[in-house]
């Protein structure tokens, strides 16, 4: 015990000795926090709108106007021919080209129907679609309106029939990004920094030969493994606490869960985070290969964990892939805490899981540690 | 015996490191490893501390097996590996108190033994290990090295890289440590410093040569040296290698050692030649064999 805790001493000296070290614990995480939060958005702003108007009719104006009414929508260009806007959309000056027929009004009272041409920028296919669901949100609402308008009295038999919905948004009322984007990042440099370090850390001592020196004495692997890891998983709960401070502070996020059950959950999720740390670093000879190793796990996790993109969209094999991922556990918890309140009978599966891979991991790693070769 | 080496044999994918190793260091003996970088020193000490196992054969360090009872021998040993391995960012304290506490004991308590060490480097003691000079890193590895008092010290090259003062200073470490009732098994490129061990094996390419004192050592060249030096070294050399009597030509300091194939080898015939030549100055006489003339010959 006395061992371990003399590792430990000598290992947080290390790390605070450490200049470069520092503000990689402590300064990037909170910059990436601030940043990524404020910039990992879904919402599309500011789209290059641009028009063809035909018909110069008040009922196409009134058209018009709505998308000028938009916030999501700027800079309107009218152009003059078809052939023109799509040479405008080729060099990138527009994203979004509407298009209003010849006769768009008369039709519209004589046929109550007609059809609208929209041409949409899909280089970046997220925002494409993005963008539909806003053109298509104000054509609708235009629809609801022009409705009242153009049906004439002897249509009144004909009474159309509007099914309206309704939603509403729970845990996060205004579908606020900010709200489930933060417990996600949190858990994103959680993740990060801990896996780095931990992975680093027994590969530095590789490096600089020590390690050889600390295998002819006669400490057992557990005491050497415990006294290398613990400062890391310290470090990974001060980084919640930071990040959970932030997260109150400066985006409001809600926090109705319990603290303690976050807290708990993240201590065990860590173990997982080191174990692996650990096991890469028995697989390698330097740091710059453990950085690379680390960075490819850190990568394909966080891309297949539901943060960015949700996991129901991914086909069936990439979701049972997921299954596997730890971080797609500690995002489900954190938000389910934080937005949901939920307790700890309803994370009890992820938490089971998460213990369950921090056996496996650790085991793997251990056994994989050797002190001759 | 302290330590006892047979048949230890060890290769990694295609190279052979060892082959067929035997030697016994007695209790007490300061066990000198001599040859050239690559001869397999540094894998013979990583088996013997445990580090590495032996494709084939027996070894025991201070009476533990070094296989079947590697954990004894880790509390036995005191181990020096050639390239600085402590922490470069703990102080020269906190290195020692580290070491000291992994083997479960404390600088005071082993004080006496490291105190003719420490007393040099403990106006540095709250410097970073990694600002010491050469001579001091040695210096602290090797007090790290015996802070829990080892039965059997391994010294891994532990002069490459130091100036000549301090080597002998370490050198004069070591013959006051071996009166302290430990056995060293040093290793090391430099064939002065052979002189200096009780006894000395010669090794090269996985091969032990010779092991004996290194008085005997020396005995055993079979042949007259001779010192030739003339005004210009590199002519002489060259000469001397194209004589059709040479046996061996080695340029050592300012001299060539020579030695002649002929039985009754006549220096004035050797003088004649050189003089055709064109060398001027030549002088030649005889010389006593040194430890690196016997490797020479022994290699070759």
């Amino acid at each position: 015990m006395k061992t371990i805790l003399y590792i430990i001493q000598k290992e947080f000296k290390q790390i605070f000795r450490n200049k470069g070290m520092l503000p990689i614990i402590f300064v990037l995480p909170i910059l990436q926090l601030v940043i990524l939060s404020n910039a990992a958005t879904f919402e599309v702003k500011n789209i290059k709108f641009g028009y063809i108007d035909n018909d110069h009719s008040s009922t196409s104006r009134a058209l018009v106007e709505k998308f000028n009414a938009s916030t999501y929508f700027n800079v309107l260009t009218v152009f003059p021919s078809e052939a023109i806007a799509s040479a405008a959309m080729l060099k990138g000056e527009v994203d979004v080209l509407l298009e209003i027929p010849n006769y768009f009004e008369r039709d519209l009272q004589n046929e109550k129907r007609n059809n609208l041409g929209i041409t949409i920028n899909a280089i970046d296919g997220a925002a494409a679609g993005i963008e539909n669901v806003y053109v298509t949100q104000i054509v609708q609402g235009f629809n609801q309106n022009i409705k009242m308008d153009v049906l004439q009295v002897s249509d009144k038999q004909i009474q159309p029939i509007v099914i309206e919905t309704i939603p509403l948004f729970w845990y996060n009322k205004t579908l606020n990004y900010k709200t489930f984007m933060v417990p996600g990042i949190l858990v994103l440099l959680v993740t990060m920094i801990t896996l780095f370090l931990s992975g680093m850390n027994i590969v530095r001592e590789k490096e600089i030969g020590t390690l050889e020196q600390i295998n002819v004495t006669p400490i057992k692997k557990s005491q050497f493994i415990i006294g290398k890891l613990f400062p890391f998983w310290v470090i990974g709960m001060g980084l919640l606490t930071v990040g959970l401070i932030l997260a109150r502070l400066i985006f409001n996020v809600p926090m109705l869960g319990s603290l303690a059950l976050m807290y708990l959950y993240t201590s065990i999720y860590i173990l997982v985070i080191l174990g692996i740390g650990l096991f890469i670093s028995n697989f390698t000879d330097t740091q710059q290969q453990a950085m690379f190793i680390a960075w490819f796990f850190t990568v394909i996790f966080i891309l297949m964990s539901g943060l960015f993109t949700p996991i129901e969209s991914m086909p069936k094999w990439a979701q049972t892939l997921t299954k596997f991922n730890p971080i797609r556990y500690f995002v489900e918890v954190m938000r389910m805490v934080m937005l949901k309140g939920s307790g700890f009978t309803d994370i009890l599966p992820q938490l089971f899981k998460t213990a369950l891979y921090a056996f496996i991991m650790n085991g793997l790693a251990v056994w994989s540690y050797k002190k001759t070769n | 015996m302290s330590i006892s080496v047979s048949n230890i044999s060890k290769s990694y994918k295609n190279v052979t490191a060892l082959q067929d190793i035997s030697f016994n260091v007695k209790a007490g003996e300061l066990f000198g490893l001599i040859g050239p970088d690559g001869a397999g020193k540094t894998t013979l000490f990583r088996i013997l501390t445990t580090l590495l196992i032996a494709n084939k054969g027996i070894a025991t360090v201070a009476g533990f097996d070094v296989v079947s009872e590697y954990k004894k021998i880790r509390n036995n040993v005191g181990y020096m590996p050639g390239k600085f391995s402590l922490y470069q960012d703990l102080t020269v304290e906190e290195n020692l108190e580290f070491f000291a506490t992994i083997f479960g004991t404390t600088i005071e308590e082993n004080y006496d033994l490291i105190r003719d060490i420490y007393v040099q480097i403990e106006p540095f003691k709250d410097r970073r290990a990694g600002k010491l000079s050469g001579g001091m890193k040695q210096k602290l590895a090797l007090c790290c090295a015996l802070i829990h008092k080892p039965k059997v010290l391994f010294l891994d090259e532990p002069t490459t890289g130091v100036d000549p003062v301090s080597r002998k200073e370490f050198w004069e470490m070591l013959k006051r440590l071996q009166q302290k009732d430990i056995t060293i098994l040093v290793s090391t490129p430099y064939m002065d410093e052979a002189a200096l061990c009780d006894r000395i094996a010669l090794i090269q390419d996985g091969k032990i040569l010779q092991i004996d004192t290194p008085q005997a050592i020396v005995k055993h060249y079979p042949k007259q040296i001779y010192n030739v030096s003339a005004n210009d070294t590199y002519q002489l050399l060259k000469s001397l290698n194209a004589y059709s009597y040479n046996h061996s030509v080695y340029p050592f300091g300012e001299f060539v050692h020579y030695t002649d194939s002929r039985a009754n080898f006549n220096p004035k015939d050797l003088i004649a030649y050189l003089e055709s030549k064109k060398l001027s100055n030549i002088e030649i006489y005889k010389t006593e064999p040194t430890i690196e003339d016997t490797f020479m010959e022994l290699a070759k």
